[in-house]
């Protein structure tokens, strides 16, 4: 039996790090270039890549963070994230993957729905004003339910 | 790898459809390529059909969304208004390209 095409797609972002955003953005971008609908929900720190003071200052985390291969102590030296995040987005830059601010709008224009989580804009004391215009709204998680209805959720 | 009748001609395709021999394509194909993923091609389509064959050309690999908005100056929107859908898929098999094989 031929396999059924995925309709589309709900994907949560909930971290705020350079790895921890891109492969939400990445596979909403993704669903948008095979024709699958795609929302984008943002939470917690995730909310940085939409917020317009945070989303160009987003960095890798050097610290806890075991895969990168740096002892915990070298990758708390000041200036070690900024070392790491600008190393990561020369290479990005090089495979002509766009910066976080870029991607966003990218993913926007090419159809995709960005919302906020009501709780977590609650929480830090946030405001439509805040979010970048892309941003279609500050929804529940009960509203975000509803909207991923009839196809499958990414959590991230 | 299979043949396809293309605007009245044998064309060389792969089982999705996109052209394995460049020297094969012409307008009519593009044209013909379109009309089954129901498209009909205006100049907006052509610049972005010429764009990625001439950059192609230059560069040999199919341009990615970025480089289409910085380098050819057409914006994300368009390309999906226009190839609706799967655009850079649709936009490649019509300009007779390959598939295109980035992640972004």
């Amino acid at each position: 039996m031929a396999e059924e095409k995925i309709k589309k797609v709900s994907i949560i972002c909930s971290k705020g790090s350079l790895e921890g955003v891109y492969p939400p953005l990445i596979m909403a971008n993704g669903a948008r270039m095979e024709g699958i609908e795609a929302n984008l929900f943002f939470t917690f720190f995730g909310m940085d890549a939409i917020t317009k003071k945070k989303y160009k200052k987003i960095k890798v985390a050097t610290v806890g963070n075991p895969a990168m291969g740096i002892p915990t102590l070298i990758g708390a030296l000041p200036g070690m994230s900024a070392l790491a995040t600008m190393m990561m987005k020369k290479k990005m830059d090089a495979l002509d993957i766009p910066p976080v601010d870029e991607f966003i709008e990218m993913i926007s224009a090419a159809g995709c729905k960005l919302y906020a989580c009501k709780a977590s804009v609650d929480m830090f004391g946030l405001k439509r004003e805040d979010f970048v215009d892309d941003v279609q709204g500050i929804i529940t998680v009960g509203e975000f339910y509803a909207l991923a209805a009839g196809g499958q959720i990414i959590f991230t | 790898m299979a043949t396809k009748e293309i605007a009245g001609k044998t064309i060389n395709v792969t089982e999705e459809g996109y052209l394995t021999d460049q020297s094969q394509w012409t307008k009519e194909v593009a044209q013909a390529i379109a009309a089954e993923e129901g498209i009909t091609l205006t100049d907006a389509h052509w610049r972005v059909i010429d764009f990625l064959r001439k950059d192609f050309a230059e560069t040999g690999v199919l341009a990615s969304m970025r480089r289409i908005n910085k380098t050819g100056g057409i914006p994300t929107k368009d390309l999906y208004d226009l190839f609706p859908e799967g655009p850079l898929k649709k936009a490649a098999r019509i300009a007779g390209l390959p598939k295109p094989t980035s992640c972004v």
